[in-house]
């Protein structure tokens, strides 16, 4: 470090604690314990910290965190995308939809029961990065605002997912392992070698890869620039355009991995109707993890970390016993209460 | 004239021994400043001196720890801004605070509505706002219109409208002139003259010593939080005050060393023309060149500078830079040696929620990792050394530029083109809104660059837009001018002084160059 730089950091360095993102990353950290703590007291005979019920809270999150990494992306560069609920929905109905495709005489999946598996995952994925790369083309080749563009994509893709499947749910012929990539494996005495439900894993691998994606390549520095001033972006030559394209698609990629998630989380049928509102519970969790929707801020161990916080406060509320409409107070509240102290904290630093 | 007001006049606002303190630093430290019914005060120093902490402690934004203010010789403590408008102080910000889809009528009775029973009474409003806007002579500004239609300079005549309006016999005016054009600031001139005679006081922030030597009666200095100076405007030069400002001496301002004029062309346009601005440019600018863009707001210097950065496309004609034909975008340019720094720092300059070292490597993250990585650790090792060069007052390259000073942010705006080592530098109002003393260092900056190091960097080429005329004679070689769309041919800056470039600006032709 230089001489200049030494002087000056003695004059400001008290602000600059505030600032840092491990301050950030930790004070919800500590609120994630605290709401943990909360029902762990609360709940009566312990039940809450079981293994079970951990890994529960583990596999009812993955759907969520999941989705919320693409998220993520997105609203760092200050848009939104309101379809994901949707984007889940239609990969959950791809999937049974291939693991349905009929012969003549009975099923495809009977004839070819490893390939038929793969093929369903891969064309549900291909579904979903479709979709967002639409929300991302539409947004910037249409110059419409995202929130816009993903409203009406939200009906456009739930619409197809119930057309597809002729608005019934599809219940493939046999099981498969995709069914069962969000069963539970530390209370199961056959896949307690996974250690956890593939689904967690998948979310582990994926949030570090984004991690990766956003903190130490080209592309995460182009994402938080064009969030946090777009026209700064042009000017020092970023494809602005290319590049929001890139993040809808990726967020559309990271809800079709929540979608096999939910496949399995919902016994494995097509259920058109699936995922209602979850871009809310995902746009929450980023929130919470410290996401602003004005671009330019969040990270995914803090989206991450939201998504747990959202799924213990409704776990925890069922566990307690409260009635549905007590959880979703409770939950609206957070999400107020964590923005607004979010905000106090910044205010700080600007005096 | 003044020495008689304070004479035969109490002062309208008196301050003694004001002192802020934020955390550690004390931001004001014993205050003392008076102003005069019908006198025009200049407060000037550099960015960081105080003045938007004092402005605030006027205005009731913040409540000085210690100190005393009277108005007219009663105490005077303002708990917020509507306290302080009540006891007669208006308040004109750098950044109007109108409500632009608003009429001018209603945003002159904004928070002071003129009612019939629940309703709004149109016909009380327009006499008012009709009034106030006779008052200071803008009778040809129609109530009704909605303000987002009105020029910026006439949005800020409707601001003072506003307060006069709510009788206000203080008019803080902070950087009125900074997104004004010449003819605009004439009239703001007349307007304060005429409130002048009204026996208004006025406070005047700026950073232009000529607007201070032209407006104002008195001038008084903050450094550091302190007042340290205070002079009639008469009996002192712009060199003194920039001394007192700075608190040393400045030496030559305006660096501009003997440079070669024979170097290669690197960027060449002929007859181009923008989709509505500019309608022909044609200009040459050589290696070690510093050429200057002389022209009002509006008439298209910008866009020119944008439509050769490819921010905005090129309806025709042609651009050269260095090998390259064509038009390109902005990606392009980077890679071909060509970097911009833009006009507007918050709105298109900087990231400013970003780091120093993010806003720095921006344009060029080649290099900073392996293959498209990128990591903290080499992008913060390669800005120290322009933190270092540019002398950026920070804690250090991972600080946010959100908490930089104007000055200081621009230095980065700059240092930016330093580390994607481009060779021909656009500058559109490269100080416009900054501090003396950054100011300065711009100047030798750009004087090094166009001079190279022997051996060492090549000589760069320089394009620079400036509404600042002294700047442009000070730094330039060449100037140019824009008026209605048009590029007029560069000439050698000897040829040039304020008066020509003011008449070629505005459309005359120049006698005998």
């Amino acid at each position: 470090m230089s001489n200049l730089i030494k002087e000056n950091t003695k004059a400001i360095q008290k602000g600059s604690i505030w600032q840092s993102g491990w301050v950030n990353l930790l004070s919800r950290f500590v609120a994630l314990i605290v709401v943990f703590a909360f029902f762990a007291f609360l709940v009566e005979d312990g039940k809450f910290y079981t293994t079970r019920n951990l890994e529960n809270i583990a596999r009812q999150s993955a759907v969520y965190a999941t989705a919320a990494l693409g998220m993520t992306l997105v609203i760092i560069t200050a848009g939104i995308d309101l379809s994901v609920g949707s984007i889940i929905a239609i990969t959950v109905v791809g999937i049974a939809w291939v693991l349905n495709l009929p012969t003549d005489d009975g099923f495809l999946i009977n004839e070819y029961p490893v390939a038929m598996p793969i093929l369903a995952v891969l064309g549900g994925m291909l579904f979903a990065t479709l979709a967002g790369l639409l929300n991302g083309a539409l947004t910037v080749w249409l110059r419409l605002t995202p929130f816009i563009v993903t409203l009406g994509t939200m009906g456009i893709i739930r619409g197809l997912a119930k057309g597809i499947s002729s608005e019934k749910d599809i219940y493939p012929p046999t099981d498969t392992w995709i069914g069962s990539v969000m069963d539970p494996t530390i209370t199961s005495q056959s896949r307690s070698w996974m250690l956890l439900p593939p689904g967690v894993w998948i979310l582990i691998v994926g949030a570090l890869l984004a991690s990766v994606l956003l903190r130490y390549t080209r592309f995460g520095r182009h994402v938080y620039a064009i969030g946090s001033n777009e026209e700064t972006a042009r000017l020092c030559g970023v494809s602005v355009g290319r590049t929001k394209i890139m993040v809808y698609a990726l967020a559309g990629f990271f809800a079709g991995l929540a979608g096999i998630m939910q496949f399995s989380f919902i016994g494995g049928i097509g259920q058109p109707t699936t995922g209602v509102s979850y871009e809310l519970f995902v746009i929450a969790a980023v929130v919470i993890g410290g996401g602003s929707l004005m671009g330019g801020e969040g990270s995914i161990l803090g989206s991450v970390i939201g998504a747990l916080i959202i799924t213990i406060l409704y776990m925890g509320g069922q566990q307690m016993g409260w009635p549905k409409w007590v959880q979703d107070m409770v939950i609206g509240g957070i999400i107020i209460v964590a923005v607004a102290i979010d905000q106090l904290r910044h205010r700080k630093l600007m005096t | 004239m003044p020495t008689e007001v304070q004479n035969s006049k109490k002062p309208f606002l008196k301050m003694r021994g004001i002192e802020k303190r934020f955390g550690a630093t004390r931001a004001l430290r014993g205050i003392e400043l008076e102003v005069y019914p019908g006198e025009v005060l200049a407060l000037v120093g550099e960015n960081g001196a105080g003045k938007s902490t004092l402005m605030k402690v006027i205005s009731g934004a913040h409540q000085a720890d210690a100190g005393e203010m009277w108005i007219e010789g009663r105490p005077y403590q303002p708990k917020n801004p509507l306290n302080a408008r009540h006891s007669g102080i208006g308040m004109i910000y750098q950044e109007l605070s109108l409500a632009s889809h608003l009429s001018v009528e209603e945003n002159i009775l904004l928070g002071s509505e003129l009612t019939r029973g629940p309703f709004i009474n149109r016909k009380a409003t327009r006499a008012k706002a009709r009034e106030a806007l006779a008052e200071i002579g803008l009778t040809d500004v129609q109530p009704d219109t909605k303000v987002s239609n009105l020029s910026i300079a006439r949005q800020q005549m409707v601001e003072i409208a506003r307060a006069i309006a709510l009788d206000c016999k203080l008019l803080v005016l902070d950087e009125p002139t900074s997104s004004l054009t010449q003819s605009d600031i004439e009239q703001l001139f007349s307007l304060i003259r005429r409130l002048r005679e009204k026996q208004i006081a006025i406070i005047y922030i700026s950073h232009f010593l000529e607007e201070v030597k032209t407006i104002s009666d008195r001038i008084t200095v903050l450094r550091d939080g302190e007042s340290v100076g205070d002079c009639q405007t008469a009996q002192v030069g712009p060199d003194e005050i920039v001394s007192m400002m700075v608190g040393r001496d400045v030496g030559d301002l305006y660096p501009r060393s003997k440079r070669d004029g024979d170097a290669e062309v690197v960027l060449e346009i002929k007859d181009m023309a923008g989709v509505t601005k500019p309608k022909s440019c044609s200009l040459q600018l050589k290696r070690g060149r510093v050429l200057g863009i002389c022209g009002l707001v509006g008439t298209g210097r910008t866009e020119m500078m944008r439509a050769i950065f490819g921010l905005d496309p090129v309806k025709q004609g042609q651009i050269r830079i260095g090998l390259f034909d064509g038009a390109a975008s902005p990606a392009r340019r980077w890679q071909q040696g060509v970097g911009m720094v833009s006009e507007d720092r918050k709105r298109e300059g900087l990231a400013l929620n970003l780091s120093i070292a993010d806003n720095l490597t921006l344009p060029k993250l080649d290099g900073l990792g392996p293959g498209r990585f990128v990591t903290p650790g080499r992008q913060h090792k390669a800005s120290s050394p322009l933190i270092e060069k540019m002398e950026v007052k920070c804690t250090g390259p991972q600080q946010k530029m959100s908490s930089l000073s104007g000055g200081n942010q621009q230095k980065v705006a700059i240092a930016r083109l330093l580390h994607a080592d481009v060779d021909v530098l656009l500058l559109d109002e490269p100080t416009r809104g900054i501090d003396v003393g950054s100011k300065a260092q711009i100047y030798k900056l750009i004087d090094e660059l166009a001079l190279g190091v022997d051996g060492k960097t090549e000589p760069k080429a320089i394009l620079v837009i400036s509404s600042y005329l002294p700047e442009l004679l000070g730094i330039c070689d060449e100037i140019a001018v824009m008026a209605r769309g048009e590029l007029q041919p560069a000439q050698p800056v000897s040829q040039w002084n304020e008066e020509k470039l003011m008449l070629a600006a505005t459309g005359q032709q120049t006698t005998g160059n």
